[in-house]
């Protein structure tokens, strides 16, 4: 089998693993009791919390473990909404962000908050004249992701948080494709609030983390206990944090290395395609792009089909955003970044890792160029 | 259902039936845009009132080459009356079921063959 979809989701690394059993198997004392056999999960999760903050150069102090990117994104646009509604109930997010962030987004405006989606150009970087004139009085926040997970498109986040800064606006950034492939440093950045997703770097399912600069006033999502100082109740997931923090100190360790070789894959695979298929095209930023992420328009092919196609060959694909199969509408990023609806459905993503080899790369090579011309030979068109 | 597809789906998918353009046909159904996803195009060959051959081509997911395929096996020998009696639910009946959201697709083939038998009443003037 070859895997070429890490963006939906990464294998755990073997590492992870062993670092989270004895969590699972061993020391299963509840990290808030006050006993010797609570001690080792709190220590736990403290060791995770230093590796974590390591990674994006925050204090240990200004994180919250979550379930995951999707509570992380939710409590961060909750969370913000919430707590300023008297300063204001106007949001500012870009057309090409994630369904956990456009989802809570459209319940906000349920609530009477009002969202302004911000365009973005053919690259699907977003153009940041529309989101300086859509700051208004009644603007709390602006939320833009880090990287695209379709296109792999990275956003000027720097300038972003300028301008956030000059009108006094909190940021938020859905880093959870780009966590643990580059470098981000919260301080630097000025970023306000973060989310990160455990799975999409080599760690466990059911995971996350909300970075919370310790300046921001964040009104809580999930409500009980006295857990992580009132701010995210229920007990810690303990093994799940612990792997959390064991990826993240291997993505500090690693990742730059790996990030080399990867990318060389990738334009490998890039312009094998271009070589071998005639009428394709690259979309998203040639180079402000994530250096793991393929996402090709075929033209007169349906990517379903070209996706089943490289399934019966063993080789793993996808179209969009892992969230979006089953669905027929065709990828609201592309269409957001101009691409013709035909393109759009002709598009497949491509996402390598860090245990991608050299002869994945060839397989699809060889494989890829058949599937295209037998399904353009079906075609009508 | 759920978003699998069922082994018949797979295998019609794997191997189409009755693919690819017809020479001469008797009548063309031509359904469907790029835009919305799928097309597809029905060609059928008429003798004595009974469609003796059936082809196929379509742009489009598994669900829609699966129910071109099925389709055009279904009504092979069939006269143009039953042919027209012939919906997406026998289609996805033959096909052990679709997706929900791929329910669509059995209807591009009904239409298919109900524009095909259309073409070929124009071009040969019978009666609707």
């Amino acid at each position: 089998m070859i895997y070429l979809d890490y963006n939906a989701t990464t294998p755990l690394d073997g590492r992870v693993l062993d670092k989270m059993m004895p969590y699972l198997r061993d020391y299963y004392g509840n990290p808030s009791a006050i006993y010797k056999i609570a001690k080792k999960p709190k220590e736990a999760i403290a060791w995770a919390c230093d590796n974590i903050a390591e990674l994006i150069s925050s204090s240990p102090a200004e994180l919250i473990f979550t379930s995951g990117g999707t509570e992380s994104n939710n409590t961060a646009l909750f969370g913000v909404a919430f707590s300023h509604k008297d300063k204001g109930k106007h949001i500012i997010i870009s057309k090409i962000e994630h369904s956990a962030i456009l989802e809570p987004a459209k319940f906000l405006e349920e609530l009477g908050f009002k969202v302004t989606y911000i365009d973005v150009d053919n690259y699907g970087v977003i153009e940041l004249n529309r989101l300086r004139d859509s700051i208004c009085e009644d603007t709390v926040l602006v939320s833009v992701m880090y990287a695209n997970n379709e296109v792999g498109t990275v956003q000027p986040i720097k300038e972003i948080s300028d301008i956030c800064r000059q009108h006094g606006v909190y940021f938020h950034v859905d880093a959870v494709a780009a966590v643990g492939k580059l470098d981000i440093n919260v301080k630097e950045l000025g970023i306000d609030l973060l989310s990160i997703s455990a799975h999409k770097f080599y760690g466990p399912k059911g995971v996350g983390v909300l970075y919370v600069g310790e300046a921001v006033a964040l009104s809580s999502f999930i409500r009980g206990g006295h857990q992580q100082d009132g701010r995210r109740a229920g007990t810690e997931n303990v093994a799940g944090i612990v792997g959390l923090g064991q990826a993240a100190k291997i993505a500090l360790e690693e990742s730059a290395r790996d990030s080399k070789r990867i990318v060389g894959l990738r334009d490998k695979l890039e312009e094998g395609i271009k070589k071998k298929i005639s009428d394709v095209k690259v979309n998203g930023h040639p180079l402000k792009r994530l250096y793991n992420t393929c996402n090709i328009y075929i033209n007169h092919v349906e990517s379903e089909s070209v996706l089943m196609n490289l399934d019966l060959e063993e080789i793993c694909a996808s179209a969009g955003s892992a969230c979006a199969t089953g669905n027929t509408n065709p990828s609201h990023v592309l269409l957001a970044m101009g691409i013709s609806s035909v393109a759009a459905r002709g598009s497949i993503r491509f996402s390598l890792g860090k245990f991608t080899k050299d002869q994945d790369i060839d397989r699809v090579l060889d494989v890829l160029p058949g599937i295209v011309k037998k399904l353009r030979q079906m075609s009508p068109l | 259902m759920s978003n699998t597809y069922t082994d018949q789906v797979l295998e019609h998918f794997k191997n189409p039936r009755n693919l690819g353009k017809m020479q001469d046909p008797d009548g063309v159904g031509k359904i469907g845009s790029p835009e919305c996803g799928d097309v597809v195009w029905v060609y059928i060959k008429v003798v004595d009132n009974v469609i003796v051959d059936c082809k196929f081509q379509t742009l489009g997911c598994a669900a829609a080459i699966a129910s071109s395929s099925m389709l055009t096996e279904i009504v092979k020998g069939k006269t143009i009356e039953e042919a027209l009696a012939v919906t997406n639910n026998d289609v996805v009946k033959e096909l052990g079921g679709l997706p929900n959201k791929k329910m669509h697709c059995s209807l591009l083939a009904e239409d298919g063959i109900k524009e095909a038998i259309k073409d070929y009443r124009i071009r040969h003037n019978k009666n609707m």
